[in-house]
């Protein structure tokens, strides 16, 4: 966040010599508009992720997600990420949620980068009137196998490199 | 407000209904549990999410989008597709931004398969996105290792396009 919050403060700077005070407080009652209308959003996001948190079976989920869940754990991720639904807002509080319950990398890079690629959402709001039919249908069909294949590299690396399990418990 | 936004409210707070629901049914305790539980995330992510939104805007504002638009040229092969993986990271905005590069792109005579590299980069590892979304959500561990692991797969998706000759 450090490094972020300098970045910022660098592209702030170069804004103002720029556009001057105004292009900087122009962007930023913009973005002060945006702040206020996602937090409902980002509330809700949070509200579902406790309650996965709380309702999914610990040893279920762990046995359908978790290290030893196989293919069929990164399919089950897969699927879940390509029909979530909503926006950032769900997908990573919801991801979060399935990693403190038992969950493994693996699972949910298929379940992060699925909803990414896959998730119908954004490709039939954007991508579909902007890009056209033939391009993002094409596109998804390409990028079906990825989730899969993102998943068992990222569970191939990790125990790899922290063959014990995880060197720390998850923030 | 729009009414997709509208959907996307209705879907989101529904859910959040049910599920509300559902832990009410295993019990009171469960349900005040799992709010408080929800509501500190909550707290705790503001603040990160208000350096995010408002930090972006900069960070975008420094970033105009003709810049990307050139590096995707009409240049094709490999570099190319390396060029339009590294665009697509560094696009600034929301989906409208993305996709509008990328139909700009094809009508210039971009080719396909750099445009899909492009699009497949952009959903994976566009920086406003991580730092605005993935990042205050994620153990920041998770964050890089599920970007380190997705490197190689725009490139895969270029060879795909390019051995399928479609679009």
């Amino acid at each position: 966040m450090i490094v972020i919050g300098a970045l910022v403060a660098v592209c702030a700077g170069l804004v103002w010599r720029r556009d001057g005070i105004d292009g900087v407080l122009r962007i930023l009652t913009h973005d002060l508009w945006l702040f206020g209308e996602i937090m409902p959003r980002v509330l809700a996001g949070c509200l579902l992720g406790g309650f996965i948190a709380e309702i999914l079976p610990h040893d279920k989920v762990s046995r359908a997600l978790g290290p030893n869940s196989g293919l069929k754990g990164l399919l089950i991720g897969t699927a879940f990420g390509a029909i979530l639904p909503g926006g950032p807002f769900t997908a990573y509080p919801v991801a979060a949620a399935l990693l403190t319950v038992g969950a493994d990398f693996g699972a949910t890079i298929a379940m992060v980068v699925s909803w990414t690629l896959i998730g119908y959402g954004r490709a039939v709001a954007w991508e579909l009137p902007i890009l056209g039919t033939e391009f993002t249908l094409w596109r998804i069909v390409i990028s079906l196998p990825i989730p899969v294949l993102a998943g068992a590299l990222g569970r191939f690396v990790f125990v790899r490199m922290y063959p014990k399990g995880e060197p720390e418990p998850p923030a | 407000m729009t009414l997709s936004a509208l959907i996307i409210d209705i879907t989101l707070w529904g859910s959040v209904a049910v599920l509300g629901f559902m832990a009410w049914q295993r019990g009171r305790v469960v349900l005040v549990s799992s709010v408080r539980e929800g509501s500190m995330d909550f707290i705790n992510i503001v603040p990160r999410i208000a350096l995010g939104v408002i930090g972006s805007g900069y960070i975008a504002a420094v970033i105009p989008p003709e810049v990307i638009t050139g590096w995707l040229g009409p240049d094709s092969g490999w570099f190319g597709v390396l060029t339009a993986v590294i665009a697509g990271a560094a696009t600034p905005g929301g989906p409208v931004v993305g996709f509008s590069i990328g139909a700009v792109a094809l009508k210039v005579g971009g080719g396909t398969p750099q445009v899909i590299a492009y699009v497949v980069a952009w959903a994976l590892f566009a920086f406003q996105r991580m730092i605005l979304w993935e990042i205050p959500f994620m153990p920041a561990r998770f964050v890089w290792f599920r970007a380190a692991m997705s490197l190689p797969f725009p490139f895969l998706a270029a060879a795909i396009a390019m051995v399928i000759g479609k679009p």
